[in-house]
Formats: C-alpha cells, sequence, structure tokens
C-alpha cells in the first residue's frame, strides 16, 4: 500500500474539466512534483489532494484512510503557498506556534518545538520580528516551518520559490530539498520550472491540459519522454522534420541527407513525415567522436554562454542548437562556416502523432 | 499663471469660511453667559447638569453596544462575502447603503409598528428591549460606514490565503475569525467604531421616537429652553466628534507605521 493514493481524479468546473482521470500513488518520503504549463490543473489537483476543493470523481487516501471528502483541517496537512501567506499580525514564533495551539499542545511544548523549527529553518533569532521585517526568502523558510511545525502527514508546497529572485531560490532549493529528506516527509511540490523539477525530485508527474502525460524519474523523463509533449516541455529540444525512407531499419531523411533514427514513438511508415527530436547536447561538432550519424550544415549563430557554446547550425529547411563546452585552445568556429555535426542514432528520437 | 492658482485657494477661503464662521460664532456666544466678560460659565453649568452626564452615558453606552454589535455583524458578513459570495458584492454593498437612502425617521416607524406591544417580539413594551431596538437602529444607522471600513481593510490582506493557510494548519471557522481575521482589520474596525461612535453621540431622530434618554434629545431639549448652554453643548458634541476622527487617524497612522523592533 502506498502512502498517498490519488485514485482517478477528476475536476470539473462548469463546462470545463480542468483535471482528468488522474492516478498516482506516492511512497512515505517520495518527493514528487508536479511540472507543467501554466493552466494545467497543478493546482487545482494540489488543493484536491489539501481539501480546498473536492474531486468531480474519484478518491484520495493518506496512510490508507480515505480523505476525499474530509474538511481542510482536518486532514494534517502542511501547505506552502507562492505567496508565503503568513499572518501579519503575529510574530515569526505566533506563525510558527498558529498549527500547536490549535492542536491544543502545553505552551511548554510549543516553545519547544517552535525554537526547534527556528533552529531548522535557521532564523533562531527571528522569533519576535513580524513578517513585514523578513525578506522573501526568509518568510517562505517561516511558511516552512509553520507548515512542518505540526508534524503534517503530507507537505504540499505550491511554487513556493517563484516569488523569489535567482540566487535565493538556488539555495532554498536545495534546503527545502535537504530537509524533506531529513524529516522522511512525504512532499508533493508543485512548478512549472523544469530545471526546479529534475533537480529536486525524486519523480516528476509531467502534465498538460488537466492530463498526466508522465511520471517517472527525472532521468526517465528527460532521457525517455513518452509522448511528444514531455519531450518537447522538459528541457531543450530540437524539433525537425524528417521523411521515413525505411521504418524498419529507422532510415529516414532530414533535408534530404540521410541519418538513422534509434528510437521512435509508434510505428514508421514508410514515405510519412514526422517530427524528429534532438537533444542539444547529443550533437557533437565536426564528428569529434565516432558518432554514426554526420550531417552538413552552416553555422548560422554563435552564442558563448560561459561554460557552454551554443551554436546554431543550420541545412536547409531545419536547424539545430548544440552545445560545445568552452575551449580555449579552440574558438568556436566563425557564423557562415560550413561544419558537420555528428549524433547517435539513440539520441535522434521520432515523435509519434501529428507533424509540426 | 497666477489667475490659475487664486481661483483654487479663493475656494478653499470660501469653504473654510462657511465652515469656520458659525463655528467661531457659537464658541463665542457660549462663552458670553456672564453680562461683560468672557467665561466657560456655560460649560461650567452643562457639565455640572447630572442630565447631561446621563445621557451623555447613556449614549455612550449605545454606541460603544452599537459598535460591538456592528463589528460582530459586519466583520463575519464581509468576510465571507470577499471568500465565498463575491458575486454577491453589489448586492451587499447596496444594501449596506440603504441607510443612507431611507431616513431615520422611516426606519423607526417601522421598528414601532413591527416590534409594538402587540407585536409577536414586543421590544417596545420594555425599557430593555427598547435599547436593544435602539442599539439595532443604531448598528442600521452607522452600516454603511462600519461595512466600507471592513471591506477595505480586508481588501488589503489575502483573506483565502490566509484563510487557507489556517484551515491547513488545523484551524477551525472561529478561531480563523478571531485570531487572524479580526486582528487583521482592527485599523479598520477602529475607524467604522469611532464613526458609529460620532454618528450616536448626536443622534436625535431614533433616540426621540423611542423615547430613550440619549444625549440627541437632551441637547434639543437643552437647545429649546436655554440660551448659553445649547452652543457651550455643540462646542462639546463637535469636539467629541472631532476627537473620534483624530482618533482614526492616529490609529491608522499608529498601525502602519509602527516598528517593533527591539
Ligand atoms: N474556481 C475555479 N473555477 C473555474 N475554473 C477554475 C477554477 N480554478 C481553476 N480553474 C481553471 O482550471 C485550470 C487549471 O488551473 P490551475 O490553477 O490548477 O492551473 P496551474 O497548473 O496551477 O497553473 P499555474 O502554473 O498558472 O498556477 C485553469 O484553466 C483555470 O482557469
Ligand atoms: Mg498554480
Amino acid at each position: 500500500m502506498k502512502f498517498l493514493e490519488l485514485e482517478g481524479i477528476q475536476k470539473v468546473y462548469g463546462p470545463n474539466t480542468v483535471v482528468q482521470d488522474f492516478n498516482l500513488s506516492v511512497d512515505k518520503g517520495e518527493f514528487v512534483t508536479f511540472l507543467g504549463p501554466s493552466g494545467c490543473g497543478k493546482t487545482t489537483t494540489l488543493r484536491m489532494i489539501a481539501g480546498f476543493e473536492i474531486p468531480s470523481a474519484g478518491a484520495i487516501r493518506i496512510n490508507g484512510k480515505d480523505v476525499t471528502n474530509l474538511k481542510p483541517n482536518q486532514r494534517q496537512i502542511g501547505m506552502v503557498f507562492q505567496a508565503y501567506a503568513l499572518f501579519p499580525n503575529m510574530t515569526v514564533a505566533d506563525n510558527v506556534a498558529f498549527g500547536l495551539k490549535v492542536a491544543g499542545q502545553s505552551s511548554e511544548a510549543i516553545r519547544k518545538r517552535v525554537g526547534e523549527m527556528l533552529d531548522v529553518i535557521k532564523l533562531p533569532q527571528f522569533g519576535d520580528r513580524y513578517p513585514y521585517q523578513l525578506s522573501g526568502g526568509q518568510q517562505q523558510r517561516v511558511a516552512l516551518a509553520r507548515a512542518l511545525a505540526i508534524k503534517p502527514q503530507v507537505l504540499l508546497l505550491d511554487e513556493p520559490l517563484s516569488a523569489l529572485d535567482a540566487k535565493i531560490r538556488l539555495s532554498l532549493r536545495e534546503e527545502i530539498r535537504s530537509l524533506q529528506r531529513s524529516l522522511g516527509i512525504t512532499t508533493i511540490f508543485v512548478t512549472h520550472d523544469q530545471e526546479e523539477a529534475l533537480s529536486m525530485s525524486d519523480r516528476i508527474v509531467v502534465m498538460n491540459e488537466g492530463r498526466v502525460e508522465q511520471i517517472g524519474a527525472p532521468f526517465e523523463v528527460y532521457n525517455f519522454p513518452r509522448t511528444r509533449f514531455v519531450a518537447s516541455f522538459v528541457g531543450t529540444l530540437n524539433i525537425l522534420r524528417g521523411k521515413v525512407v525505411d521504418g524498419a531499419s529507422g532510415r529516414i531523411t532530414i533535408d534530404d541527407q540521410q541519418v538513422i533514427a534509434g528510437r521512435s514513438m509508434g510505428n514508421l511508415q514508410n514515405g510519412e513525415v514526422r517530427s524528429v527530436a534532438l537533444r542539444p547536447e547529443s550533437v557533437t561538432l565536426n564528428g569529434a567522436g565516432e558518432k554514426r550519424n554526420a550531417m552538413q550544415g552552416i553555422i548560422e549563430e554563435v552564442s558563448f554562454l560561459g561554460a557552454v557554446v551554443r551554436m546554431r547550425v543550420r541545412f536547409r529547411d531545419n536547424a539545430i542548437s548544440l552545445d560545445t563546452f568552452n575551449n580555449p585552445g579552440a574558438p568556436p568556429p566563425e557564423r557562415g562556416a560550413p561544419v558537420t555535426v555528428s549524433f547517435q542514432p539513440e539520441d535522434l528520437l521520432v515523435l509519434e502523432g501529428e507533424t509540426h | 499663471m497666477k489667475s490659475s492658482k487664486v481661483g483654487p485657494w479663493l475656494a478653499i477661503i470660501l469653504g473654510a469660511l462657511y465652515f469656520i464662521v458659525p463655528l467661531i460664532a457659537t464658541f463665542e456666544f457660549s462663552l458670553r453667559m456672564k453680562r461683560g466678560q468672557y467665561s466657560f460659565e456655560a460649560y461650567r453649568i452643562v457639565l455640572a447638569d447630572p442630565q447631561f452626564r446621563a445621557t451623555f452615558l447613556f449614549s455612550t453606552i449605545v454606541a460603544l453596544a452599537a459598535i460591538v454589535v456592528g463589528a460582530l455583524l459586519v466583520v463575519p458578513t464581509a468576510y465571507w462575502v470577499q471568500l465565498r459570495l463575491r458575486r454577491l458584492r453589489p448586492l451587499i454593498e447596496f444594501i449596506t447603503l440603504l441607510p443612507l437612502v431611507i431616513p431615520a425617521i422611516v426606519i423607526v416607524f417601522g421598528y414601532i409598528r413591527m416590534y409594538n406591544s402587540s407585536s409577536i417580539l414586543p421590544l417596545t413594551s420594555t425599557a430593555a428591549g427598547t435599547n436593544v431596538l435602539l442599539t439595532i437602529g443604531y448598528v442600521t444607522l452607522a452600516l454603511p460606514y462600519m461595512y466600507r471600513a471592513v471591506d477595505t481593510g480586508l481588501r488589503a490582506i489575502d483573506v483565502r490565503v490566509l484563510t487557507e493557510a489556517a484551515q491547513s494548519l488545523g484551524a477551525g471557522w472561529g478561531r480563523i475569525l478571531f485570531r487572524v481575521i479580526f486582528p487583521n482589520v482592527r485599523v479598520a474596525v477602529l475607524s467604522g467604531a469611532f464613526l458609529t461612535f460620532a454618528i450616536v453621540i448626536g443622534e436625535f431622530t431614533l433616540a426621540s421616537l423611542l423615547n430613550r434618554p440619549a444625549f440627541g434629545p437632551y441637547l434639543q431639549l437643552m437647545g429649546a429652553n436655554r440660551a448659553y448652554e445649547p452652543s457651550a453643548l455643540a462646542i462639546i458634541a463637535f469636539a467629541v466628534t472631532w476627537a473620534c476622527m483624530g482618533l482614526i487617524q492616529l490609529v491608522g497612522r499608529g498601525a502602519r507605521g509602527a516598528t517593533p523592533v527591539r
């Protein structure tokens, strides 16, 4: 039995179905991320777990207990909001103590637990401050402490980092993850930032238009996307148009240059035109290795990003981006220079369904 | 350039004169009780009058009761409208504005008809019942101000998110209202309270027609029978009202500027 189970969850608002056929099982202590574009139903699903919305169909179980129709204040769930949602009239310590007071703990126990939590979030001196006297990052840490103080069964975070600036976002990301690991708390984290999802999660649920597109570990979702949406939403992707020459052996042509595609979603029909995906990091310039696919093109653009140099190579109708590491001994080619790019058949993925 | 500045100033000066001259005249008159010299004799007499004290105390108590009842009525209502019934907001706003449109005399005649001694709820047949009716009437009269103040206060905080945060921490409605919502609209409730006080303290129609010993009817009685004391009373009432306004400003500023850093 899994710790948190969502079974056949559906949510309908009037004529709109915003979440559909959502199934997910989460292990105790697992960190699962909902990833998807704006409006795909991440928040709605999270709010159903929290009890702020009741599913139109389906069941939610926590630790074997059906909580589908329980009120939010009966679920023992910790929630962290994008907008921090600290109580402005209370000090940091009183904010953290709020849930403990509701639970009717003794003032001694509360004082001790608040102290512990402030230590955990590394703000031990801030108990007497008011929320408006804290930075955004500090406020969000207090919100985290407040949610965790009651030892919730599940921790839910709805884009907790998106209101913060880039530096804080990175450090808080690591802080949340290590805290989650050390407490072993089952966590659902909502984000539309794929880098956040890839770097933090045990598993990612990729969502699109109210449906689950794929559930898997970051490595799996990134390298073996099961749908075209996942392939294009997670990571940067080159999408090319290829014509199938021989479906059985995976031979296709891209702008009349023949290559072999090692992976495909669905069967290939000879002569059909399909979308083909290729990650920038799988492409090597000028056949540096023994990669089996090679194509001729012209450098169209070079952007120097520091450790990485990103180049755009045009064939005829199609163009791809590729990444090389910066090498002080070998300056990148000029614009307009003819080059050869190479990649392995396994890195070339023929996408399912319609062409673009 | 110059004429464009003269115009507004002229308007301001005229407006100020319109308000200030009668006030000064009243004040000046109230000082002239003793022949040939300025004195606070009229004020002394007024303040020493047991009637004054009794009626002022009565009105103050009714005002406080109206404030408490009004706050308990308005805050949860405005909160619920903001949280769950957004679509009803125009309707609720309209209802809260009605007391500005319906004259107090209409309201009080309605009350007397509805709650007379032969009705199902004969509030007017006892003094205590009539006091309740009076309080409720004042809550109604103050409703437009109280509602507006509280609604503005609620808009300044994210009601929904705070509610959900409290709920996820296990809180029920009572705790959410009294520990989270009320404290965060404290300033708004207070400014609504001062306005209520200012309205109630000098109110005549309701108190007179319900025959309660309030400050308003006392003012009227004095005005009809004395020369200097009414002026003194008018100045006192005016001062009380202005003190209320001043307190609104003070409390409002205090809440924003407070920096409790140690
Ligand atoms: N109370 C509601 N009534 C009607 N439609 C709603 C309601 N709440 C959400 N929706 C709709 O449901 C869809 C999903 O919304 P949701 O907030 O879950 O998206 P999201 O994935 O969290 O997006 P974002 O990344 O922008 O936060 C949206 O199209 C939204 O308009
Ligand atoms: Mg959202």
